[in-house]
């Protein structure tokens, strides 16, 4: 099967946005950001399975992407939920004020 | 008659069990007709046991009887039995007839004492426990005998617990024959496995079968017997604790610190002899030991000013003279000389319990003084006392026995020179410290207000003892004038016969020796403490003189020996130790979690982007090792 | 039936008290005083029954079997034989004393109190009859954990740490042994092709020298623990001097018991070669603890720390006795045990009284009492007595025998052991001179003991004093359970010639005559 570019173009393409999401989980400060960050990650991953079920006519790669996309919707909207609450009870969301739960 | 045997220590516990559980309930006068009550019943029973054993004795002189079996398992069968032979005959009735009289005593010397019950039970059951002592048939019901009495001595020295020094003196006393009593412990073992038994007149029988005369094992026993001898018999090195155990009453020091519990090695020694012979290293060494304990004790005795230690090192050194006759092998001479000995030293405490009573508890010598003339009674059963302890010859018993043992010493097969003179030295040195007591505690001035006289039941068991003191001496006459040997004719179905060397000088050289040292010692008391007193303090003067002095005064400093080489190394290491330093490892084990855990906590410290840096890290290591690997 | 019963009314006594104890404060202590009684009665008259005779045969006296859990092999299996007979007698004798004891010293949760109570004897009763490793190491969790709400809930100041200490060593160390029996378990399984845990099945096990040691050291680390010996012994002082007195008086008189009682059940029948391999190991154990503990104890100025320490003492002769491996030394141990479980908790329920009239364990507070408390003074006279091995007192003709046969074994140590003695006397004498003699110190008004004080030490002096004169009654219920010791140490000996070392091949298993289940009576 022939691609209009190379899987390993966007395999590449993929690890750039992962690290992207990563940096973006550790340097924001805010929790909101934190989230979209960590959904960028997972359409990283996600990206990386299509290309990767291109690659080998494989069907699995679509199958875990939808199964990512079903994760992520459930994901973020606990997440929201959870952000919300903890803006109710700390009026923030800034990370470095959030450290209570400490050993 | 010879079933009766049990009844003679049962009437002692029979009256300690009713004091005991009930003795707080009642008037002082049953207590005391119960305490002494007892005893006699005691003594009587063994009278008439005795007139039947004289007058038609037992087939080899031994009277057996089996109560119930203690326990047993595969062939160690130990009993409850006793064993009635002539040897323990004689202790049966030093302890029930002495013990009677000093039952009596002891109803007036207590009278006022508020613990009156207390005092007459432990004195029954000291009874009852040195009865078992000498009638057991196997040693280890010896033995409960053995620590029974110990028990019975603690309780006893410990009586006025409310003094602190009393109690220390309890304790000197029980720890330091336990001492013995654990080497005689290891004795018992030994026996165990090499007689298979241990009944006393088996392993007596088999020894010459199973041991050749001078094998380790048979020596080793014997020394391990002699360490438990020694513990509780007050002897080098184990001496030490007797005089401190005058702390107790005076009837008690007469009954169970001069009369029949310090004996109790004398007994053993005498019951084991068989062992003792084919074990001769042994045997010199109970007989050196005897002479330097008179000897050592002698001298201690000579410097006490307490009335009551003066006794208690006359007890130690006459003890020795026992133990020097047994290393000789003249066992009846020892045994002979313990009898004559529980007459006149019990009878010497009693009396010396009656001054001090009089006297506001009184125990310096030094302060009692002319008391001639103002208590005779007590004066002349002391003076008759003391003449029999300082040997005077013809007249007194203890001249009788104490003879006999210093002619062993030279003529007996094991005696010599040497402990023939030191035993002649010790005769000086024990006439010596007598007359010095009686010239001080009777002659000279009165110091001390006399504020009571003792009364009849005090002063009886003085003139009965008196008497003992005075003709017991009669039954074993020198081999030279009479020649009468009811005594050892007696024993010796038990024990055998002394063997005697071959130069054989005239008997009466060694008695004509004797009677000079007896008087030289007299001599030198009266010399230094009636005639010229000024020489006493001439000698304080001199650092060497009051060194030897001191020396002597604290017994020859075992104590402060002991207490440097045992007490202080214990006490030190039980002390640093007293937190365990086990516990400390693991409280250090715990401790370190503690620390592992609080340092580990500190990564957990609430803020998510320090978790997500560390999923990164981790997630970054394991792919290069991944890639690396 | 009487097994399953003697179980269970303590359990079903246990959970009545603690309902009523949530309406009434008396009721529960009279619940568990009848309820121990009846046991103590139905175990005396089983006794009773059965002596002398049953006691000369090799059969189990009674057993009760029953499946659990089949898939795993393991079954509801008790039995009892002498020694079982004797340490459940012991165990409902001091159940009765345990309650008389916390009579008016438990002031609150009495229902919770009495259950814990009882449920510790329960376990400790499951212990001495199990004869399935499961099921034992069941029971060995049930009084454990009772044991610590007893500590933790009832005990003096510093009673949550003690408590802690007690649970871990003891939970650790059982957790060992719990593995061991699983090895056991496995390799009885593989020889066999038959998984169980029953007790006669895994005596007939072959296991190689090498498991042999591993899996007995793994039954050791936990019988040790509780015995206890140095130096795994310092939850003992810990836990004796922080629990309530009838805690005390169980964990001295009953916990402590049931280390002897595995090693005798279980350790020897089931590993003898290991066992008498590293004999000379435990004995010196055994003097080390003798000796540790005496001197320890001497230097408390803790009461109940210092009877603790001489506890550690006491079982040093119970290790130097098992191990030497003869009948005297054996019947010695049985006799310690129970000798040591009187003296000592009689120690511990005088040391109760004084703090009950004194509120303290100091002895430099203590002093003179006998003076206002003559009757104790003489009862505290004849236990230290006791404890010090004074002849005429049960504990003599224990540490006697024990030292007579451990002598035969190994005559330095013993000599050493007999050392013991000497300080056992130092010790001994400290406790009188320090709380009965000297001067009085002033406390107000201080009463002597009252008549249910009495009974209680009372009994404990009449049971010490008749041991020590009239022991063969024990001897010849333990004669037996010897006798069967004695026959595995033996058969063993005999085939210590190595088989083949594969495990998975079927071995012929030493054939010991497996004692027919006779009398099942369910």
């Amino acid at each position: 099967m022939n691609l209009p570019v190379s899987a390993e173009t966007i395999m590449l393409f993929a690890a750039v946005i992962l690290v992207l999401g990563i940096i973006g989980v550790i340097i924001r400060k805010n929790i909101i950001f934190m989230l979209l960050s960590v959904e960028i990650m997972l359409n990283a991953a996600g990206l990386a399975f299509i290309v990767a079920g291109a690659k080998w006519a494989q069907p699995d790669g679509q199958i875990m992407f939808i199964f990512i996309l079903a994760m992520a919707a459930a994901e973020v909207s606990i997440g929201l939920a959870l952000i919300l609450q903890v803006y109710h009870q700390h009026k923030s969301l800034n990370i470095n004020n959030l450290r209570e739960m400490n050993g | 008659m010879s079933n009766l045997i049990w009844l003679i220590p049962a009437f002692p516990l029979l009256g300690f069990l009713i004091l005991f559980l009930f003795g707080m309930n009642l008037q002082k006068t049953i207590i005391a007709i119960i305490g002494a009550g007892s005893i006699c019943l005691s003594a009587i029973i063994t009278l008439l046991i005795g007139f039947n054993f004289l007058s038609n004795p037992p087939e080899n002189h031994v009277i057996t009887q089996t109560l119930w079996t203690w326990f047993e398992i595969g062939n160690f069968k130990p009993q409850i039995s006793f064993l009635l032979d002539p040897l323990s005959l004689v202790f049966i009735f030093v302890i029930t007839f002495i013990g009677a009289l000093i039952h009596i005593y002891s109803a007036g010397f207590m009278a006022d004492d508020k613990d009156y019950s207390r005092f007459f039970a432990s004195m029954n059951l000291f009874v009852f426990s040195m009865l078992m002592l000498v009638l057991a048939d196997n040693l280890l019901l010896l033995y409960l005998g053995w620590e029974g009495v110990g028990l019975c001595s603690y309780l006893l020295i410990g009586f006025w617990y409310e003094n602190p020094q009393n109690g220390y003196a309890a304790r000197k006393a029980f720890i330091m024959t336990r001492v013995g009593d654990t080497a005689m412990a290891i004795a018992l073992f030994l026996i165990f496995y090499q007689f298979g038994t241990l009944l006393i007149p088996e392993i007596l029988n088999n020894a010459q079968q199973i041991f050749q005369s001078g094998d380790q094992k048979i020596t080793l026993i014997a020394f391990l017997l002699l360490a438990g001898g020694i513990g509780k018999s007050a002897q080098i090195p184990l001496q030490n604790w007797l005089p401190d155990a005058m702390a107790g009453p005076s009837p008690v020091s007469a009954l169970i610190h001069a009369a029949t519990m310090v004996t109790a090695g004398v007994y053993l020694i005498a019951r084991m002899h068989v062992l003792f012979e084919l074990a001769p290293l042994a045997q010199m060494t109970v007989a050196i030991i005897g002479a330097a304990t008179l000897l050592i004790a002698g001298f201690s005795a000579f410097t006490q000013y307490d009335i009551k230690r003066v006794l208690a090192y006359s007890t130690i050194s006459q003890i020795g003279y026992m133990f020097l006759a047994l290393g000789l092998g003249a066992w009846t001479a020892a045994i002979f000389h313990f009898m004559i000995h529980a007459f006149f030293k019990a009878l010497l405490f009693l009396a010396a319990g009656a001054i001090i009573e009089s006297l506001h508890h009184e125990h310096n010598m030094f302060k009692m003084g002319g008391l001639k003339n103002k208590m005779p009674v007590i004066f002349w059963t002391f003076l008759i006392a003391s003449g029999s302890l300082a040997a005077l010859p013809l007249v007194s018993s203890g001249f009788y026995s104490k003879d006999l043992i210093l002619w062993y010493a030279w003529s007996a097969d094991k005696g010599n020179p040497p402990l023939y003179f030191v035993a002649l030295l010790g005769a000086f040195l024990t006439a010596a410290y007598t007359c010095r007591m009686m010239l001080v505690t009777f002659w000279g001035d009165s110091k001390t207000e006399i504020s009571h006289m003792p009364g009849k039941l005090m002063t009886i068991p003085l003139l009965v003892l008196a008497f003992f003191s005075l003709f017991a001496g009669f039954i074993e006459l020198p081999h030279n004038f009479g020649h009468l040997t009811l005594f050892s004719d007696f024993l010796n179905p038990v024990l055998p016969e002394t063997v005697l060397g071959n130069e054989s000088k005239p008997e009466w050289i060694f008695q004509l020796f004797a009677a000079v040292a007896t008087f030289a010692g007299i001599y030198l008391s009266y010399l230094l403490y009636y005639q010229n007193k000024k020489i006493i303090s001439r000698f304080k003067q001199s650092a060497i003189a009051n060194g030897v002095y001191q020396l002597w005064f604290s017994g020859w400093g075992f104590d402060s020996l002991y207490n440097a080489v045992f007490v202080k190394p214990f006490t030190y290491l039980s002390h640093i130790n007293k937190n365990d330093f086990i516990d400390k490892i693991y409280s250090g084990i715990s401790g370190f979690t503690v620390k592992l855990y609080r340092s580990l906590s500190y990564t957990q410290n609430g803020s998510i982007r320090w978790y997500a840096l560390g999923i990164l890290v981790g997630a970054i290591i394991i792919l290069t090792l991944q890639i690396v690997l | 039936m009487i097994l399953i019963w003697l179980i269970g009314i303590l359990m079903f006594g246990g959970l009545l008290a603690w309902l009523i104890g949530r309406w009434n404060r008396a009721f529960p202590r009279w619940i568990s005083l009848y309820t121990v009684s009846a046991g103590f009665l139905a175990v005396i008259s089983f006794w009773i029954d059965h002596y002398p005779f049953a006691f000369r045969s090799n059969n189990w006296l009674e057993q009760f079997h029953t499946e659990w859990i089949p898939i795993f092999g393991i079954s509801f299996h008790l039995a009892i034989d002498g020694l079982s007979l004797l340490m459940l007698s012991l165990t409902f004798f001091l159940g009765i004393l345990a309650v008389l004891t916390s009579w008016t010293d438990v002031k609150y949760q009495v229902g919770f109190y009495h259950f814990n109570l009882l449920w510790i004897l329960a376990g400790i009763c499951g212990v001495f009859m199990a004869m399935d490793l499961f099921l034992f190491y069941f029971f060995w969790e049930i009084m454990l954990i009772p044991m610590y709400f007893l500590i933790g809930i009832w005990g003096s100041e510093n009673r949550v740490y003690a408590a802690y200490k007690f649970f871990i060593f003891t939970q650790a160390s059982g957790l060992i042994m719990f593995l061991a029996i699983l090895g056991l378990y496995f390799i009885h399984g593989q020889n066999n092709g038959s998984y169980t845990f029953n007790y006669f099945e895994l005596i007939g096990t072959y296991i190689p020298a090498k498991i042999q040691t591993i899996l007995m050291f793994g039954f050791m680390i936990a019988f040790v623990v509780k015995l206890p010996i140095v130096p795994f012994h310092s939850w003992l002082p810990d836990a004796h001097s922080e629990a309530p007195t009838a805690g005390s008086l169980i964990l001295a008189g009953l916990l402590l018991k049931t280390g002897a009682y595995g090693i005798l059940r279980f350790v020897i029948p089931l590993f003898p070669m290991a066992a008498k391999e590293y004999g000379p190991l435990f004995m010196l154990l055994g003097v080390v603890g003798i000796i540790y503990g005496a001197v320890l104890a001497y230097s408390q100025s803790d009461l109940k720390r210092l009877v603790a320490y001489t506890s550690v003492s006491h079982m040093g002769f119970v290790m130097l006795g098992i191990f030497a491996f003869n009948t005297l030394a054996f019947q010695g141990v049985i006799m310690q045990l129970l000798t040591h479980a009187v003296s000592t908790g009689a120690l511990f329920i005088l040391a109760g009284m004084i703090k009950e009239r004194i509120h303290t364990r100091n002895l430099d507070q203590m002093g003179g009492l006998w003076t206002k408390m003559p009757r104790m003074g003489a009862m505290a006279m004849i236990f230290a007595m006791a404890s010090l091995g004074l002849p005429g007192l049960g504990n003599f003709i224990a540490e006697f025998l024990i030292l007579l046969g451990a002598f035969k074994a190994n005559i330095w140590l013993t000599v050493v052991a007999t050392l013991g003695l000497i300080f056992s006397a130092v010790y001994s004498l400290r406790i009188m001179k320090r709380v009965f003699l000297g001067s009085k110190i002033n406390h107000q008004k201080i009463k002597d003991l009252n008549w249910r004080e009495m009974t209680i030490m009372g009994s404990l002096a009449i049971l010490i004093i008749w041991l020590g004169f009239f022991p063969q009654v024990i001897f010849k219920t333990a004669e037996v359970s010897i006798n069967k010791l004695q026959y595995y140490l033996s058969v063993k000996k005999m085939d210590k010639t190595p088989q083949t070392s594969s495990l998975k091949t079927k071995h012929e298993t030493i054939s010991i005559k497996k004692k027919p289940i006779k009398n099942v009576r369910k």
